[in-house]
């Protein structure tokens, strides 16, 4: 790919809990190209979520950045110092979280938190803020006359959309949504991804979404990205991944969502808990619920390989992949 | 506005409460002691005032209890309190009046004080979670909450005033001197108000520190101020306009609460530097048997908390735009 | 009964809890040592507090470890022979504030619509009207109060704040699935609130009792300070009364007036270092930051 826009570098995320460091994030890393569209999926408490924010740099205790690197065109924010990665914020990157009921704050009108965004970073004359901010708001046909509205005021479909609008203010490179449907039903979901989808190839930005419902994202991802116990276990084009999974957990995953169309068949789920993160298993975190799992499995920690386009971390795939070449 | 309403109909009725527990009281008071009271006065006061005592206290009267009840509403209403014994033959309302402006200026400046100081310390300690301030602050101003307002005077006149002679120590200004509206006599005035507005100070203080923190605490922690993070706005931004906004507003309902407590122990300290305020003026007409003089006193406390309380209330309509409007 | 198994519990998890927290440790060693006064006060009395007999005004030495006051009477001796009034108020008012709050608190959460408002409006009313100097005009009326008159009005006036608090942690709960499971299983509306109800609000419930205590602790020792209380008990209000009308501060005996100040603040803050941990137990995000470098939120 041309110059990726992000590239992260094992990064790794701990917790401190009173038992002791759990690793929420353990050496994650990935390219990501200007415009592209990736998905991460994975059941709660994979470290999505973790994941985001720490390349956000938005961490906040008990979590804290314990290793890694996050260059972002070429400048790694975790050596930044929290004023020079100020600048950085909103104009290179933005964030749309899960509720906006609970990211938009309840004392100041949309048009005030869409002023100081723009106040922060830019000299703009308050016309210029003022008519922005109308500018934003009709590309998520949001009438300009709600500037004035506290959140309280707004439907929660039209909350999310303002959010969305706050997110390409300063026209980003790139904009993190952590599962912005997951509080909004499955017409209201359709329709922000639309939305989404049409303000991204209008304005060319890259986009990361966090989500643990595939099926949200499936039509609308360049790529996907499988987490497990705070790894990544599979990346590839989406539909690829969706299609043919090659990690026993994918496969399970996809196995788990029934399917509207041809015959219905046995829904199987996914036996066992994810593992203790204070005190990981050696071996592949996901060999205590793995049906193929062996003896190499259960003792040594699989690395994610690359096959062309397509990245898998599993010894079983990694033994049939050399067979097959 | 329905809001603002609302508590204001509550107000109200907490005021008609008081006052229906001021009527009540002598009543049920043992020995009647509102009689031997009624005694020492007869023949020595005016009739009106004298009728006005009957009610309130329910001495000598044919009346039914309810139509003296009504009675003593409508004297509360017209401010109609009767005669002071401590100071006779002053109307009751003529006492209380030289002694308000005192109360309201030490009282009412230290509370503000205390309460704006207060809030800002909590605020700035709970941001720097972790910092020196915030490991500080919670231990100390537990203890020193937990002093006795008037213990905290005594140890002030001992130290500052007798120890080391920087403050004089009793009343509102020298008693030799004579009031006037000079520079000089009013910083006599400030001069003997600095050790009692300072023992009020100190110990309110901490209150508004610890719940200012802990709003704090529970606020920073909400999705909006990430949000404000992600937004890369000045931390100082955050701190006030997105942070400290929100947490201020429990904050002040519990301003109102703790009202109560603030002015109790006002009217110690007050007692305890002999300083001519509210609260010294109860004391002392507790000690006379001054019974016309504590009804009216204890009613005007009451009124000066409910106002105070009323405009809390307003302050928190104009910070938080959910009461304001109807969704 | 099931009810009385779960109490049973209670003290473990507290004792255990004093273990890790510094401030409740103190606390608790505090309480405990004034505690041990209270009981056996004339195990640590070297003289008898009331007797008059001692050269007035003297300094502090061996036998007189704080003094003597103008009347002659052995100070230290006073200061722990008065622990047990204010320890007594503050653990009786804490327990019958604490039981109403409960009560009222409870009952109200519970049973919701117009018992709930009758009941809010009610403990709202107590709570904004100024305690202290309603304190002080019932006991002005009758010139001096003896000790049950005080509980009685401080009990009238503090349970307000506690009812409050519990209101809303209980409303807060009553919706929580756990406990529409519990109806739903058909247990008695006694058995939910009993077992299922009120240990969670555990910490809350002794937070609100330490307060009562406190809030007693203070108001008894103001009223006797301004002469209300009864002149003759033994207690550290009455001391402060005595020793502010003999004007001790000026006259050189200024340990007679700030040794029954000290040992109302130390029992104060026993209390209060209490409550605040308690405060922390029923919410965690309070809790001290530890264990990470200096962590500013921006």
């Amino acid at each position: 790919m041309s110059e990726p826009i992000l590239q992260v570098r094992d990064l790794r995320v701990e917790y401190a809990t009173p038992a002791g460091p759990a690793q929420a994030v353990g050496g994650v890393s990935f390219d990501l190209a200007k415009g592209e569209f990736l998905a991460i999926v994975g059941e709660s408490g994979c470290g999505k979520s973790t994941l985001l924010f720490a390349v956000a740099q938005l961490l906040t205790y008990p979590g804290r950045l314990a290793g890694g690197e996050v260059l972002f065109d070429g400048v790694d924010f975790t050596t930044l110092k929290p004023e020079e990665l100020r600048l950085h914020r909103w104009r290179d990157i933005s964030v749309v979280m899960q509720s906006a009921m609970n990211a938009l704050n309840p004392t100041l009108t949309i048009g005030a938190q869409l002023t100081d965004a723009c106040k922060a970073h830019t000299e703009w004359s308050d016309e210029k803020i003022a008519q922005r901010s109308a500018e934003v708001l009709a590309m998520v046909a949001i009438d300009a006359v709600h500037l004035k509205s506290y959140p309280f005021q707004l439907s929660g479909g039209m909350r999310q959309r303002a959010m969305i609008a706050m997110a390409l203010l300063l026209e980003p490179k790139l904009v993190i949504m952590d599962e912005p449907t997951s509080a909004l039903d499955v017409v209201a979901q359709r329709s922000l991804m639309h939305q989404v989808e049409t303000l991204r190839h209008q304005l060319g930005f890259a986009v990361i979404f966090v989500t643990h419902d595939m099926s949200v994202v499936s039509h609308y991802s360049d790529r996907l990205a499988v987490m497990y116990a705070g790894e990544i276990v599979e990346l590839g084009p989406t539909r690829q991944v969706f299609d043919r999974p090659e990690h026993p957990y994918s496969q399970g995953l996809m196995e788990a969502f029934p399917s509207l169309l041809g015959e219905s068949k046995q829904l199987t789920g996914i036996a066992g808990n994810p593992p203790s993160l204070v005190d990981p298993p050696e071996g592949c975190l996901f060999a205590p619920r793995c049906a193929y799992a062996n003896d190499e499995c259960r003792s040594v920690r699989p690395e994610l390989i690359a096959y062309g386009n397509h990245q898998v971390r599993c010894h079983l795939v990694a033994r049939t992949r050399k067979n097959d070449a | 506005m329905r809001f603002l309403a609302r508590r204001l109909g509550f107000l109200l009725i907490a005021l008609w409460a008081a006052m229906t527990v001021n009527f009540l009281i002598p009543r049920l008071m043992p020995g009647n002691p509102a009689e031997a009271m009624m005694g020492r006065l007869r023949g020595h006061i005016n009739p009106a005032s004298l009728k006005a005592l009957e009610v309130a206290f329910g001495i000598n009267t044919h009346q039914s209890l309810i139509s003296s009840y009504f009675a003593y509403l409508n004297n509360c209403v017209h401010l109609n309190f009767g005669i002071s014994l401590l100071d006779f033959p002053e109307p009751v309302s003529h006492v209380i009046a030289q002694a308000l402006p005192w109360s309201l200026g030490l009282v009412g400046v230290s509370t503000i004080l205390g309460f704006l100081i207060g809030t800002m310390l909590g605020a700035v300690a709970a941001w720097r979670r972790g910092g020196a301030l915030d490991s500080v602050l919670p231990p100390v101003f537990i203890v020193i909450s937990a002093f006795p307002y008037f213990f905290l005077g005594l140890l002030f006149i001992w130290f500052f005033g007798l120890t080391l002679g920087w403050f004089p120590i009793l009343g509102g200004y020298t008693e030799t001197a004579t009031p006037s509206l000079t520079l000089g006599f009013i910083w006599n005035i400030i001069d003997h108000s600095i050790l009692p507005a300072f023992t009020i100070l100190i110990t309110s203080i901490g209150g508004w520190i610890l719940t200012m923190r802990n709003n704090m605490i529970t606020v920073v922690a909400e999705d909006y101020v990430k949000m404000g993070r992600a937004k890369g706005l000045k931390p100082r931004r955050i701190l006030w306009q997105y942070a400290g906004r929100n947490a201020l507003l429990p904050n002040l309902t519990g301003f109102a609460m703790s009202l109560g407590f603030v002015i109790s122990g006002a009217i110690l300290v007050e007692y305890v530097f002999n300083y001519p305020g509210l609260g010294f003026l109860l004391l002392q007409a507790v000690e006379n048997e001054d019974f016309p003089l504590m009804q009216a006193l204890f009613l005007l406390i009451t009124v000066a908390v409910l106002v105070a309380i009323f405009i809390a209330d307003i302050a928190t309509s104009l910070l938080d735009p959910r009461t304001r409007t109807t969704s | 009964m099931r009810a009385l198994r779960v109490l049973l519990h209670v003290p473990g998890r507290v004792f255990r809890f004093m273990r890790r927290d510094k401030k409740a440790a103190t606390g608790a060693i505090i309480l405990f040592v004034l505690l041990v006064l209270t009981a056996f006060p004339t195990w640590f009395t070297p003289h008898d507090p009331a007797a008059e007999i001692y050269t007035p005004g003297a300094a502090v030495s061996w036998s007189h470890l704080l003094g003597t006051t103008s009347f002659g009477q052995d100070v230290f001796s006073q200061v722990i022979a008065g622990t047990r009034q204010s320890v007594m108020i503050a653990l009786i008012v804490g327990f019958f504030c604490t039981v109403i709050s409960v009560i009222v608190g409870i009952s109200a959460a519970y049973m919701g619509g117009i018992v709930d408002d009758g009941l809010s409006l009610l403990t709202d009313v107590v709570l904004v009207i100024p305690t202290f100097p309603l304190i002080i005009v019932i006991v002005g009326y009758l010139k001096s109060a003896g000790f049950w008159l005080m509980v009685f009005v401080l009990v009238f006036t503090g349970w307000s704040y506690g009812a409050r608090q519990l209101r809303v942690q209980a409303l807060s709960l009553r919706n929580r699935d756990y406990l529409l499971a519990a109806k739903a299983r058909g247990e008695s509306s006694w058995y939910v609130i009993t077992v299922e109800l009120i240990p969670p609000m555990t910490s809350l419930i002794v937070a609100n009792f330490l307060g009562a205590a406190l809030y007693a602790v203070l108001a008894s020792a103001g009223l006797q300070f301004v002469g209300l209380g009864n002149l003759n008990a033994e207690s550290w209000g009455t001391m402060l009364y005595w020793a502010q009308n003999n004007e001790a501060l000026q006259t050189g005996l200024p340990l007679w007036a700030l040794a029954p100040g000290v040992a109302i603040a130390i029992l104060g803050s026993g209390l209060a270092l209490l409550n605040y941990a308690f405060d922390e137990v029923a919410n965690p995000a309070l809790r001290p930051v530890r264990a990470m470098k200096k962590r500013r939120v921006a």
